[in-house]
């Protein structure tokens, strides 16, 4: 029955994609005789470009990343390198990011969990901090840090560091007291309390807050490289925009999903791991 | 009485303190009573009464509001590693299989061990309370008794002075309390070790305790007396009721929680001492033969646990 129900779903994706790239590829064929309903002037003055559509179809896309995908690493100066290399220099801003906010989210959010006098103490902070648009620290990251490559990194930082901060202090707070109790009547020190007891406990809570950060991190670097430029995924859509070849940037569209979907493939993994049945 | 005693309780009160228009709540007072060195204490009440609170000031996790904890001839002031405790719901920890949660306790008891050591040492209890097999199994694919036999096989293998247990048995179906109270009983006979224990189940507590404490209803509960068992120590389930105290002592039990309880508390009998709470010994010397009018008590036995 279940695998039925798996037969069935991957037929349905199947068909839904087809119907998707024959809608797509019906919508961009070049018009027959495009000239009807445009001036004849505006026609001659655009030398017959309009004849054109603009937006490529899933054939030319498809012909752009088997040649994109064919050699991912090339470098051919600033303004072209090869996608493997953009998407590279993306991840690796933000698992740099997102390794800082995780060694400073995870000890903090376990203080404010152990500690109801931090937790309100930090509270109002958190909460101030929380809603405001990673992007909007990037001027002052700018001007203070005088790099765009780490101010984009500090960006994924600050945007990171939210969920796994409140979900670890969430977490670490509501360990079963029954746990905490019997670490107590064994006279266990609080660092192995914390790392054998309160941190397994409390680990499907704080890998949660991870992939959500992880998440959160992939939105934002996209963003924050077309404001940096220079390398990384975001910039090469902006690039491509600029160049105005919409099948690159369809491509790099395709590429930021994928990598997303990966990311978060590889935290439900790791929260597989940690996960306890009770 | 030639025994030491072990584990003294002497003035302990615990009183919540007033809240916006509440006055202040003072769950029990004035409780003293003392464990001999490998005796079978159970303390039976109705909820409420303060019996958990009791047991974790003696575990020292909760302080209490007055009087102090004797145990050895030092003052209990904290969670300590000479007093094992069972709890209610286990405790066990979920993501640690059943080798690793005794292992974490016989490491926290002695850090110097090397690994074979402390394997042997788990593997003692593990194969004390039957669960030889199950070492590598996480508690969420036990049983509710074999996850009850880890606990109290974890409380055992740090070799406590003394043993705390917080109603061990209370979410365990029937049969399986009894195969457990059996196993519970050769591991006392065989270690001699001194239990407190929590239950709500009278047969539970003939079966297993030298002495049993009776609380009065709460708040402001006491201790309303405290019954020796009268049976002898070689006792078994299967037997244990043809012995003529049996009844002697179960309705004794009975009445005093279906209506003793509540009267101690509403009215101190004459010459009621906190500090020296009645002794009563069912069967033996003063404990008067029971009225005939007392046997019909007998059909009520099943309704109160």
């Amino acid at each position: 029955m279940i695998k039925s129900l798996r037969i069935r779903s991957v037929l349905v994706s199947l068909l839904l994609l087809g119907s998707f790239l024959l809608v797509w590829q019906l919508a961009t064929l070049p018009k027959a005789g495009g000239l009807q309903g445009v001036d004849a002037e505006y026609a001659a003055l655009m030398g017959g470009a309009v004849q054109q559509s603009n937006v490529p179809g899933p054939v030319e896309v498809g012909k752009t990343v088997w040649e994109k995908l064919s050699n991912p690493f090339y470098d051919n100066g600033p303004n072209d390198k090869g996608i493997g290399i953009q998407l590279a220099y993306s991840l690796a801003r933000v698992l740099l990011g997102f390794g800082l906010a995780i060694a400073v989210a995870v000890p903090l959010g376990f203080v404010i969990g152990m500690s109801p006098v931090m937790r309100g103490a930090l509270d109002p902070f958190i909460q101030v901090l929380k809603p405001i648009s990673p992007l909007a620290w990037m001027p002052l990251a700018l001007y203070t840090i005088k790099d765009s490559g780490i101010s984009s990194i500090f960006v994924i930082f600050i945007c990171s560091i939210w969920p796994m901060l409140i979900n670890t202090a969430h977490g670490v707070a509501t360990v079963k007291k029954d746990w905490l109790n019997v670490a107590k009547t064994l006279e266990v020190n609080h660092i192995r309390t914390a790392l054998q007891v309160i941190l397994p406990a409390a680990a499907p809570t704080i890998l949660t807050g991870a992939r959500i950060s992880m998440g959160i991190a992939w939105l934002v670097i996209v963003a924050a490289e077309m404001l940096v430029g220079g390398t990384g995924i975001g910039y090469f859509v902006w690039n491509e925009w600029n160049n105005l070849s919409l099948a690159n940037v369809i491509f790099a569209i395709l590429m930021i999903g994928l990598v997303g979907m990966a990311l978060d493939l590889v935290f439900g993994g790791l929260l597989k791991l940690v996960t306890y049945r009770e | 009485m030639h025994e030491q005693e072990f584990l003294k309780i002497e003035g302990l009160a615990k009183v919540y303190p007033a809240t916006s228009g509440n006055k202040p709540l003072t769950v029990f007072e004035d409780i003293h009573f003392s464990i001999n060195k490998g005796e079978f204490v159970c303390i039976i009440g109705h909820s409420g009464c303060g019996k958990s609170t009791i047991l974790n000031a003696l575990a020292g996790l909760e302080e209490s509001s007055a009087g102090v904890v004797i145990m050895d001839g030092r003052e209990v002031s904290g969670p300590s590693l000479d007093r094992g405790v069972v709890f209610q719901s286990h405790a066990l920890m979920p993501w640690m299989s059943v080798l690793k949660n005794i292992e974490f306790a016989v490491k926290s008891r002695w850090p110097k061990w090397d690994k074979a050591k402390v394997r042997a040492q788990c593997q003692k209890y593990i194969d004390l309370v039957h669960l030889t097999g199950n070492e590598d199994k996480k508690p969420a694919e036990l049983s509710g008794g074999m996850k009850q036999r880890v606990g109290i096989a974890r409380a055992f293998s740090i070799e406590p002075k003394m043993l705390l247990m917080d109603e061990p048995f209370g979410a365990l179906d029937a049969l399986t309390r009894g195969v457990i109270q059996d196993e519970l009983l050769n591991i006392c006979a065989e270690t001699h070790q001194t239990v407190f224990m929590i239950t709500h189940d009278i047969d539970e507590a003939i079966l297993l305790a030298d002495k049993i404490v009776l609380m009065t209803n709460g708040p402001e509960a006491k201790i309303g007396e405290i019954v020796v068992n009268t049976l002898p120590r070689d006792r078994t389930r299967n037997d244990m009721h043809k012995h003529p105290h049996y009844y002697r002592i179960r309705n004794h039990l009975v009445d005093f929680l279906v209506s003793r309880s509540k009267l101690l508390r509403d009215e101190t009998p004459a010459g009621y001492d906190a500090k020296r709470p009645p002794m009563v010994r069912p069967g033996l010397e003063g404990d008067p033969e029971p009225q005939p009018e007392r046997e019909r008590v007998r059909p009520l036995l099943h309704a109160v646990s």
